[in-house]
Order: structure tokens, then sequence, then C-alpha cells
């Protein structure tokens, strides 16, 4: 008896659909988020996360709706973000029915903006995401959907992230999201003996073995992925199946 | 039956209230004492920090009535901090009183593990417990917590393990209290909710 590994999708938006690209460039359609989202909630999805990747102002609107449209399918927990910049824009997520607020960038330009989360939320529902990119021996912050760099060592901001008051780290691997080349575990493990919180590993996800390895080398706490299970190429009921049998304690569906 | 729901300005009420209404449950939010006193069933969510929900009770005026339906027998159900401030009080603000209605301290988990306590974990049950009824004995429920009531209490029905035992579900005559989110739950969630709601109707 012990704390389940936990399986998360994504859903990368553009405030109303699910968009897909590699890199963090290159985006196509890949279908309605309330039909994913409802097929992750049955297929035993452990959580879901709904990112805002556009997160342009006036489109705000649309994403709050599509956020409140998703929370009605769920009955797991849902984190979203994307442009959440001030607490007012945390608060408008989680009206909407988000357990959990993502941020990024604006956290990496005013760490302040973490603890107002945390003070206000918890920091149970406070998820700092970390896009990180490997630069010589270390791993640099990027910020700005991964295409500029902070000039920030990624260890030293998840500490400092989670002594801002973040509950849990999304950290995704720049190099290898999108590339289908399995997770970052040199990157994961770094960053789960940094923190005292969970981390959930994104980036690189394929096949089933990605997600022993970084469960078991990367000590992640929670693996991420978006195309493999939007596509159908892997079934979530599947995977855990086969994490059961490599004895990677997981929840499995009734 | 109508489940009265003590809106004090936490995010997980709309969720709590989704979860019942899918179960055709009737439910209303309040924060109105008069509401409490009169209810028929009162469910109490709660997120965040021990030190809101405690302060909004007293600056709300709804810790006395809370307390009088209770002890009238108002089946009670607390979720994650609606189960801490059962309690006498907390680690997390160790200067607020909680309503101790069940004796013993809220501590906060070790530090040795990873906190917050975030995700699915499993229950160990100690005794027979209606809300769990029909429920299998290792299904998983959704945890997001760092502070705890300790398993030691007398009332705790199931334990769950994280860096140190901890009450995941107690019961007392008409007060049900749960450390885990049932409406985040899946299935298991679902079915426990229900359980509630036969108790109480």
């Amino acid at each position: 008896m012990s704390l389940a590994h936990r399986i998360i999708p994504c859903l990368d938006t553009d405030g109303a659909r699910v968009v897909k690209g590699v890199n963090f460039v290159g985006l196509r359609d890949a279908g309605d988020p309330v039909a994913l989202a409802s097929r992750y909630n049955k297929e035993g999805a452990d959580e879901l996360v709904v990112l805002d990747i556009a997160a342009s102002r006036d489109r705000r609107p649309t994403f709050l709706e599509t956020i409140r449209r998703v929370a009605a399918e769920l009955s797991i927990p849902l984190t979203a973000g994307g442009g959440i910049r001030t607490l007012e824009d945390g608060r408008a997520v989680v009206r909407a029915g988000a357990d959990k607020v993502t941020v990024n960038t604006a956290a990496v330009e005013r760490p302040k903006l973490i603890s107002e989360l945390s003070r206000e939320f918890g920091a149970q529902a406070v998820v700092l995401a970390i896009d990180a990119k490997r630069s010589g021996g270390h791993w640099d912050v990027m910020v700005r959907g991964g295409r500029e760099s902070a000039n920030r060592d990624a260890i030293e901001w998840a500490k400092s992230g989670v002594a801002f008051g973040a509950g849990e780290i999304l950290l995704t691997s720049v190099d290898r999201d999108g590339t289908q080349a399995g997770f970052d575990t040199e990157l994961t493990a770094a960053i789960s003996k940094a923190v005292s919180v969970p981390v959930i590993a994104s980036g690189g996800a394929k096949l089933p073995e990605h997600f022993v390895q970084i469960f078991k080398e990367g000590d992640a706490d929670a693996a991420l992925a978006a195309s493999i299970f939007h596509d159908g190429a892997q079934p979530i009921r599947t995977l855990k199946e086969f994490l059961a049998a490599k004895s990677v304690e997981v929840r499995l569906p009734c | 039956m109508k489940v009265t729901i003590i809106d004090y300005g936490a995010g997980n009420v709309p969720s709590v209230e989704r979860a019942l209404h899918r179960l055709g449950a009737v439910t209303q939010r309040t924060n109105s004492p008069d509401e409490i006193v009169n209810a028929e069933a009162l469910l109490l969510p709660g997120v965040g920090h021990y030190a809101a929900l405690v302060r909004a009770l007293d600056e709300q005026y709804m810790r006395e009535p809370l307390i009088a339906a209770i002890h009238g027998g108002v089946p009670f159900l607390g979720i994650c901090l609606g189960l801490q401030v059962l309690f006498e009080s907390s680690a997390e603000s160790p200067q607020l009183r909680g309503l101790s209605l069940l004796p013993g301290k809220v501590c906060a988990l070790p530090s040795t593990v990873k906190l917050p306590h975030m995700g699915w974990n499993q229950l160990l049950a100690n005794r027979e417990s209606p809300l769990l009824a029909g429920i299998p004995s290792n299904a998983y429920f959704y945890f997001a917590h760092s502070f705890a009531a300790p398993e030691s209490n007398g009332t705790t029905t199931a334990t769950c393990f994280h860096g140190a035992p901890f009450a995941a579900i107690v019961e007392n005559h008409n007060i049900y209290g749960v450390q885990f989110h049932p409406e985040k739950s899946g299935d298991s969630g679902a079915r426990l909710l229900q359980n509630f709601l036969r108790i109480a109707a």
C-alpha cells in the first residue's frame, strides 16, 4: 500500500481546440477537449491537464469556457494553465473548475505570483511548470513556450519555486518534447532529488517502457503525455497494465 | 432529502456539487447560520489553508450553528479540511481552535516523504465502515494534503500511510470525515458519496 504513480494526459489547446506540435512549433488540430476529457476520465487517467498554449488575452473567455466544459466531464482532478500572469487569472481558472493552477513564464518573471496563489488556494493547488533545456553541464529554464532562455538553472529555480509555495513541479524536457525518444530521466531524477514536492515528468513519451523508466530511474511521481494518448496509439488502461506487470504501482481502473 | 453544502469560499464546492448531482442528490450551498441549523444533512468541503476555513466559520457565525446541528444528530460529512476541522486544533495554525467534536490534534505529515501527499492511495480498514460499503478493499482515493489527523484518535475507521499512518476516514455516530477527495476519486469516490447519501436519508 503506497502512493500510486500517476498517468496524466495533457490537452494542449488554442483555447478551444486541442492542438499538437513538435518542439512547441508546427501546430495542428487534434480534437475536441471535452470529448477527450470524457474518454480519459473513463479510461483510468489519474488527472488531466488542460493548457492554453496560445494564451492570448482576447481568447481567455473561450479557454475558461473550455475549462468549465471539461471539468463537468471529470471525476478526477483537473489542472489548468497557460498564460496565468496574476492572482486574478488564477482565480478565474479555479472558479471555472480547475483544482490546480499551473504557472510558468510569469512566475519566472515574478516569483511572488507563486506565493500569492499558494496563500489563496494552498500549495497543493499550485503547480510550477518548468521547461528545461540542456545547456552544457546543466539545464536552463526556458520561457515563452520554450523559445527563450531565462538564463536560470532549472534545479535552482525548482528549489526556489517550492520555497515560494509551489506544491508540485511539472517538468518538461524541451529537448525531448515531441521527439518520442523517451522522457529525460537524468533531468527528472536531478529535479526530483532536489525538491520536497512531487514531480510530474513530461516530454518525449512514446513507448510503455519509457514510463517504466521515468518512474524507476527518473524518480518521477507522475508522468504526462499528450499526442500518444490523443491518437489512441497508447490506451491508458493498457499502459497501466504494462506498468503493473513491471512492478510499478499504479491505480488500475475497475 | 437535501444536502446542505457549507460554502465558506473554498474552491472545491462546485466539484462536490457536480459529484452529488450525478448521484441524483439535491443540494444547496449556504453560509447562513439558519440554514445550517435547519439542515437535513451537512457537507463541509475544504481545500487550502486550515486558517481560512476556521476564520470563515467564525467570521460568518457558522461555528455555533454547525456544532449545534451536529450535536442534534444531523448527518455530517467533512472532506479534507472538513475532516481536519473536526479535531481540537491543527499544527498548520496552532493558535486557532477547531470544532473539538473529535479528540486529538491535526499534525504535519513527516518531511521524510514528498509533500503534499498528492495522488491516489489505498486505505486499510480498521473496522467496518458504512462509508466503504460495496467498495473493493484495494480501491484508490485521491489525496492532496500535507497535514492529517492521527490514526489513534479513537474514531478512525480507515487508515492511510504516507511517511506515517494517519486517519483517512473517521466516523463517530452522525459525524463522518474523509481526508481524501471523494469528488475527485472516480467511481470509488462516487460510491462513497452515495453511501453517505444513503446513511443520511
